[in-house]
């Protein structure tokens, strides 16, 4: 074989040799585009089970304490906020609660619709620190479903929660904030 | 069928003739060319303009933070300007001019004729000129253009959008494929066109950070890809990835953003790392210190960038056990970081070292960017990183690691590299005004950054408190004399490419690579045959 055979056996190999290399490249490229939205839900998942981000249970749980800590006193304070552009009155009708773990409280909280046309609200809720989430467990709550409210229309909506037994010793406090958005567009 | 075949691309039936008649003329040359040394060109020059847009754009930010007040443009004008400055920098110019580095160089180092997927490398630089056109352009439109910041966090850019999302996010797109088409073609390069004898151990340095810069690519391009394809769903489909009201989490975003973005900073700082440990030893007339400590170094920062994107969210309200784990992890990247850092200045060490241009810009690499890595492990420390968070102290860590590291080593390079690129030797006088100029304006620039940091002022706003004027104004000085330094860059490539004194083969006795054995100007085609082995064994 004289050199310019040579080369020649090396083009053809290595033209297969790159088609090659190239399909597995773009392989991973697919698989990394889909990681990118496949860690939509794992971050659910992983949020999940460890309440790292402060998400609480977004459906009714039933009360299944084993008992109650008299020992302990937990305050649980609410606070409220508007998204942009919703131009309701939100607040809690109290705005802390000294609970033991294991005690199911009621609370409520107001809204009224201070635009002249109807809205469909939802309010989403938030646990700080954000550990404690997966220890406060939602019974009834507003924000299990959306809330419509015709032009000046007021309401009263209840939260029913208690405290887990479980709940880390170091945390004495827990915020729960409420942020309501308009969602009349994105329900229609 | 001529041996230069084999830098067809793999599926072609019919055979492109440029390579058999030399070039065509004029800008169909540019258009049509398939060619690794024009590509690669064309990548330098559109990354230089880039470079002179955004720089033009933080002129203007200079300008309206020289003193406190708001005086030369409205806040949401200049929330544009430091987001598209930020693309553009990023994006536009130093990732771009790294591409250019790789396609002129790569091929023959390894001692290829040329890239393996020459026509996907035309297309992947075409595309780019459409996308900074697609984002400059909504400079124009009623919109404005994006102002969300280059981090475009949501919902900043969705829910509270100017409107300009959906040309962000297009650009982006283009950019993304762009990269990902050049990394394909740079691995398949370097894994199928090396020369006979050229194991993987033997490849220059250069060659393996650019390696492994590519595998960096075309694993988060694609993960921003995705993150950007979900605001645009968000913002104009009524899907809630990072929409509270609708289920999703804005946190969410950050993460998905930074499992790219961490990597993407090491994109722009390991080619750096490979230029830097090509000049080094050539002018130190010593063989690079610890070559094979210094591919496992860049392998394992590769890795490890994987694993620390929330340093850049601490603030964000993460149990303790992640703030923890993302700030040990971050302060293990010192140590690779370190070895590099080590294995340089030994190169140095005893070496009979001579200081042309693209020395001293190595030199002031090593230091400068050693600056960049201490502040950064000073962000990597969760505790004080709530102080520092979002403010110029930030911003002055990664200007450090990115004018004075990425930027200074892209300027190295390309004063090594112009004779063989031009076939002259740039001028000299004039080059080492650039580099003066650039040391003394841009430590001027930058230095003062850090103090305004820790006084506290905050990042990305267009007026602040009285106490912080002196301070501005030294920084907005030194930038202004930064800016009017990188003219001085043009005037000596033009020049050079103009003519000048005549380059040698090797303009440099230290040099080392299979580049110099070729003429220069590089002829067009270069190792249409595969180099001797000997002059392998001799890099
Ligand atoms: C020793 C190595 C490094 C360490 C420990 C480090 C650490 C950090 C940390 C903790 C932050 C977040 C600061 C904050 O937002 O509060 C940060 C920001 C940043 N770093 Fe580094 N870094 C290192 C090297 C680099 C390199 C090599 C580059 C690029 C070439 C880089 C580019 C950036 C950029 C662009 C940001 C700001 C992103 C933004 O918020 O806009 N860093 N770094
Ligand atoms: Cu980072």
């Amino acid at each position: 074989m004289n050199k310019e055979e040579q080369n020649q056996a090396g083009i053809n190999t290595s033209a297969k040799n790159n088609s090659k290399t190239v399909k597995k490249l773009l392989l991973v490229v697919v698989a990394m585009f889909g990681f990118g939205f496949a860690l939509v839900p794992l971050y659910d998942v992983f949020c999940d089970i460890t309440g790292l981000n402060g998400k609480t249970n977004d459906t009714a749980v039933a009360y299944t304490s084993t008992g109650i800590d008299k020992s302990r006193l937990v305050k649980v304070q609410f606070i409220t906020r508007n998204a942009k552009g919703i131009p309701w009155k939100f607040e809690p009708v109290i705005n802390e609660i000294e609970v033991h773990p294991g005690e199911m409280k009621l609370v409520s909280f107001y809204a009224k619709n201070n635009a002249a046309h109807d809205i469909i609200g939802q309010a989403v809720p938030s646990v700080s620190p954000g550990l404690a989430a997966n220890y406060f467990h939602k019974i009834e709550c507003f924000c299990f479903t959306q809330q419509p409210l015709k032009a000046a229309e007021e309401v009263e909506m209840t939260l029913q929660f208690y405290v887990d037994l479980e709940l880390p010793a170091d945390i004495n406090t827990l915020t729960l904030s409420y942020t309501l958005y308009d969602i009349t567009e994105k329900s229609s | 069928m001529t041996t230069d075949a084999i830098a067809q691309d793999s599926h072609d039936e019919h055979h492109d003739d440029s390579h058999e008649h030399g070039k065509m003329t004029g800008i169909k040359r540019w258009l049509y060319t398939t060619n690794h040394k024009d590509i690669g060109t064309l990548y330098l020059w559109f990354a230089f303009i880039m470079f002179l847009t955004g720089g033009a754009m933080a002129m203007v930010i200079r300008a309206e933070l020289f003193q406190p007040g708001l005086q030369l443009v409205e806040p949401d004008f200049f929330n544009q300007l430091t987001t598209v400055h930020g693309l553009i920098m990023v994006f536009g110019a130093i990732m771009p001019a790294f591409t250019g580095f790789a396609n002129w160089m790569i091929p023959m180092m390894i001692g290829a004729p040329d890239m393996a997927l020459p026509r996907m490398n035309n297309w992947s630089f075409w595309i780019l000129p459409f996308a900074f056109a697609i984002l400059l352009s909504s400079f124009f439109m009623e919109s404005g253009a994006p102002n969300f910041g280059w981090t475009f966090y949501a919902p900043l850019s969705t829910t509270y959008s100017n409107g300009s999302t959906a040309f962000f996010v297009f650009a982006v797109h283009i950019m993304g494929i762009s990269s990902i088409m050049g990394a394909i073609n740079i691995v398949v390069t370097i894994m199928n066109l090396r020369a006979p004898g050229m194991t993987y151990m033997k490849m220059p340095l250069f060659v393996w950070t650019f390696f492994i810069t590519a595998y960096l690519l075309i694993a988060v391009m694609p993960v921003l890809a995705g993150v950007v394809t979900m605001l645009l769903t968000d913002t104009y489909f009524g899907t809630s990835f990072f929409d509270a009201a609708g289920g999703g989490d804005p946190v969410m975003f950050q993460h998905i953003f930074w499992f790219f973005g961490h990597p993407e900073v090491y994109i722009m700082i390991l080619p750096a790392f490979g230029i830097v440990s090509t000049t080094i030893p050539a002018f130190s007339r010593k063989r690079l210190f610890g070559y094979s400590s210094m591919v496992y170094a860049t392998s394992s920062i590769a890795l490890l960038s994987f694993i620390v994107w929330a340093h850049h969210m601490f603030t964000t309200g993460m149990p303790l056990f992640g703030e923890l784990f993302f700030m040990y992890c971050t302060m293990l990247i010192a140590v690779p970081t370190g070895v590099k850092v080590f294995n340089w200045v030994a190169t140095m060490w005893r070496g009979s070292l001579s200081f042309e241009t693209p020395m001293l810009f190595s030199i002031a690499f090593v230091i400068l960017f050693t600056i960049g890595g201490f502040s950064g492990l000073m962000l990597a420390m969760t505790p004080v990183d709530f102080q520092y968070h979002d403010t110029y102290f930030v911003v002055a860590h990664f200007h450090y690691v990115l004018v004075t590291g990425s930027l200074f080593s892209i300027y190295a390079g390309a004063y090594y590299w112009l004779p063989k690129w031009t076939g002259h030797m740039y001028n000299d006088t004039l080059s080492k005004w650039h580099f003066w100029c650039s040391l003394i304006s841009v430590n001027l620039l930058f230095f003062p950054m850090h103090f305004l940091g820790l006084a506290g002022m905050p990042r990305r706003i267009p007026d602040y408190a009285l106490q912080f004027a002196d301070f501005n104004k030294w920084v907005s000085i030194g930038g202004f004399a930064f800016g009017i330094s990188q003219l001085i860059f043009l005037v000596v490539v033009i020049k050079c490419i103009r003519g000048g004194e005549k380059a040698p083969a090797k303009p440099w006795d230290g040099a080392l690579g299979l580049e110099w054995t070729v003429a220069s100007p590089a002829p067009y085609h270069t190792f249409s045959t595969p180099p001797a082995q000997k002059d392998i064994d001799n890099i």
